[in-house]
């Protein structure tokens, strides 16, 4: 009698053992890296660490199948290694010899990933589930994208410099103009009258200055660039 | 040479060559074609300078992240086959074909940013030298500045070290390979600026009795301290990438063997890795060997450095995001690159500007501000070229063709006509007058016969490696087998006929114009003989 039923005890964690084996078709491997993710204050993987993973498996899974009730117990772990890695399989909370298909257990895991990685304190890289592809972020694109409101204030600024530019050389010119008028006015009934004189080799009135140095700056900014892309 | 005859004859390329001698009036308009060409493609540069520059100014930085792909569980293929920054660079600046027959469309984007960047350029060219010379103060001293900044910066990061050793140990097999030299050769000719006009336009504007041998060798010794001193900073930084690349390779090794071993969790080390490496391949050699773990060789990684536009855009730009205050790094290293193109720009196009002027080609009621407008219009609209989707190889066509040949063949027509057909004698007596002192022998060995020699045999060794290879080049092929390795495609022959062009079409004029003078003066010595037989027969 007490053998029957220290048989009978067993063969539920013996069911339980078979269904789980590493490589199995309707489970997966988890692989924790704890160290790389907290540093200092990583914490112990012990059993009640497995026993926290096993409950927000089944909180997941109840999550994902609305009405069924998943426990602790129906989440199988076997293989576990010192990486901190092992396999696990769900079992179906109706009959527990039955696992609960790869594509369900997928889907439940995706669904409240988030709350298992925030459970553990770990991220999508450092929480793994393998064969699982974690759903990335969408990343942000602000409207209108910056690189125009950059370029917009930029070219604005040169466009009014431009205009700016060249208003006054206009006005400059007509100031000229007048000044020439008056002078052609002053000297008309003078001795010394040069309407023809050309308009002054510009390189004297530029100024020396800045040819000098630009020669110098010139020809060392050069070699710089030319080191960048040539 | 060029500072001396542009002070003495106060004129551009195109005028002093013909007081030279008429005959020689096509190497000013040589140099103009060159300045032209050289100015069109080295804007495109600024134009993606300036798209860089537009986008460091977000958090994080474009060209860190991959984009995902639709599905939203992974990258896009071809940026994870490469990597963020090269698909940044190629895919999404500049939208590369896979080779230059196809020519893809007109990428908006870069028209905008070649806009912008003419816009920039002729707002300080707006009235020629005056509004360049005040524009240089900036443009020359705050790539100095920043330079400064980068080599205070990159010498306190890890690895820097590694960079400076690696520039300062000389590799003595490339020194015997003669492309090498060649390279170097063109290169310090397109460094120096010289055989474009743009020197002898500058020196112009000097005043007659400048001192310019002195100038002469300022300007050498300038440009080879900026050269050295600004690698110093690319090489730590280049050291600085090399080494978080070995340390990313070495950390995946360890990631591959904790998982297929697992082992606990940061038990392998970068310190105790060949420990651990050793014993599992002692344990279980044949696990290890499927593993198929990287050899990590530092020297490879430092090896892979890029030159050209790769080194700025590629090389730099992940190094820049692996520094801790990116968005800095990247804006101030975008805005002394473009500083520094700049005044390259300003030299181009006053190679073409000045010799234009001296001329007298343009109707005196157009003002100088709407004809360097309309320079700066011609030059964007032909730069479009550049903005299709095979632009980068054009870009790099012109850079080749037009940035090399033709300039040692100027340089060689210039020295020969001021040496032996000006006179060495007269150039001589022009400098002491101007400087007050005659050139010393140095300059006389060197003008005379020195430089002629080097130029005609740097010229013919050009000539010869050139022709013995069939021109190829590196396209961007995300089919290709061994992709993110570069598809190397050979030329197609209508595109090999415009390089020859390219390289043939500015040089073409100096035997024109000495023709056409010829036939010019034939004209009138036969007309002469004409009009005087009537006179001896009375």
């Amino acid at each position: 009698m007490l053998e029957k039923i220290f048989v009978l005890l067993c063969l539920p964690s013996a069911l339980a053992h078979q269904l789980c084996t590493p490589g199995a078709s309707d489970g997966y491997k988890v692989r924790l890296s704890i160290k790389t993710a907290l540093g200092d204050q990583a914490y112990v993987w012990n059993e009640n660490e497995m026993f926290l993973f096993r409950a927000t498996l089944a909180f997941a899974m109840r999550t994902h199948f609305n009405g069924q009730t998943y426990n602790v117990s129906n989440i199988v772990v076997c293989d576990e290694t010192p990486r901190v890695s092992f396999w696990f399989v769900v079992t179906s909370p109706l009959d527990t010899s039955q696992l609960v298909s790869r594509e369900d257990v997928e889907e439940a895991v995706r669904k409240s990933r988030n709350r298992i990685n925030s459970a553990f304190l770990l991220t999508d890289k450092t929480l793994e589930f393998i064969g699982i592809a974690p759903t990335l972020a969408a990343p942000v694109y602000p409207d209108p994208p910056p690189w125009l409101i950059v370029f917009g204030v930029i070219m604005g600024a040169v466009g009014a410099g431009i205009i700016i530019l060249l208003v006054t050389s206009v006005l400059q010119k007509k100031r000229k103009k007048n000044e020439k008028n008056v002078k052609l006015t002053k000297h008309f009934h003078g001795t010394e009258w040069d309407v023809n004189q050309q308009e002054t080799d510009y390189r004297v009135t530029v100024g020396n200055p800045p040819a000098v140095s630009s020669v110098v700056a010139y020809c060392s900014s050069v070699p710089t660039l030319n080191a960048m892309l040539q | 040479m060029e500072l001396a005859i542009g002070q003495r004859l106060r004129m551009g390329s195109v005028g002093v060559w013909n007081s030279i001698s008429p005959y020689l009036g096509g190497l000013g308009v040589a140099s103009l074609v060159v300045s032209f060409l050289v100015g069109l493609f080295y804007n495109m540069i600024l134009a993606w300078i300036l798209w860089y520059f537009f986008h460091s100014f977000q958090n994080p930085l474009p060209w860190r992240d991959c984009p995902l792909n639709l599905n939203r569980t992974g990258w896009v293929s071809e940026c994870e086959k490469s990597s963020s920054v090269n698909y940044f660079w190629y895919r999404e600046t500049l939208n590369i074909t896979p080779n230059i027959e196809t020519s893809g469309s007109v990428q908006w984007w870069l028209v905008l940013c070649l806009a912008s960047a003419w816009c920039l350029v002729y707002i300080c060219f707006i009235r020629g030298i005056e509004t360049i010379g005040k524009a240089i103060y900036v443009t020359a001293t705050f790539p100095y500045l920043v330079l400064t900044i980068f080599l205070v910066r990159s010498l306190t990061l890890a690895g820097a070290t590694d960079g400076l050793i690696y520039l300062f140990t000389p590799n003595w097999e490339t020194l015997k390979n003669p492309e090498v030299w060649l390279d170097a050769a063109t290169q310090i000719f397109f460094s120096l600026s010289l055989a474009f006009g743009g020197l002898i336009a500058f020196s112009s504007y000097n005043a007659q009795k400048n001192n310019c041998e002195r100038d002469a060798l300022i300007v050498g010794c300038v440009n080879s301290f900026t050269s050295i001193y600004a690698s110093i900073p690319i090489f730590a930084i280049l050291g600085f990438k090399a080494n978080e690349n070995y340390n990313d390779c070495k950390n995946w090794n360890i990631l591959t063997l904790t998982n297929s071993f697992n082992i606990g969790d940061e038990n392998i080390t970068l310190e105790n890795y060949d420990d651990w490496f050793k014993y599992l391949n002692t344990t279980d050699p044949s696990e290890v060997k499927s593993l198929n773990l990287k050899t990590c060789n530092l020297q490879t990684f430092l090896d892979q450095s890029a030159s050209g536009t790769g080194l700025a855009f590629i090389v730099f730009t992940e190094a820049v995001i692996k520094m801790p205050g990116s968005q800095v790094w990247a804006v101030l290293f975008f805005i002394m690159l473009f500083s520094l193109g700049l005044s390259s720009m300003f030299g181009n196009l006053e190679g073409v500007l000045t010799p234009l002027l001296d001329l007298h080609m343009i109707p005196p009621w157009i003002p100088k501000e709407i004809f360097t407008g309309l320079i700066c219009l011609t030059s964007f609209t032909v730069a479009l070229i550049f903005t299709l989707g095979s632009g980068n190889y054009w870009l790099e066509i012109f850079n080749s063709y037009v940035g090399s040949m033709p300039l040692l063949i100027i340089a060689f027509f210039e020295i020969i006509s001021v040496v032996y057909i000006y006179g060495i004698n007269k150039f001589n007596d022009d400098i002491e007058w101007m400087s007050g002192r005659r050139p010393n022998i140095y300059w006389q060995a060197t003008w005379r016969f020195i430089s002629p020699f080097m130029l005609l045999v740097v010229f013919v060794a050009y000539v010869v490696v050139e022709a013995e290879k069939q021109p190829t080049y590196n396209a961007w092929n995300p089919d290709y087998v061994q992709f993110p390795l570069a598809d190397v495609q050979p030329y197609p022959e209508w595109v090999f006929v415009i390089c020859v062009l390219l390289s043939v079409l500015p040089v073409v004029s100096i035997p024109l114009v000495a023709l056409y003078k010829l036939m010019g003066f034939l004209k009138k010595y036969i007309m002469n003989r004409h009009n005087q037989n009537p006179y001896t027969n009375e």
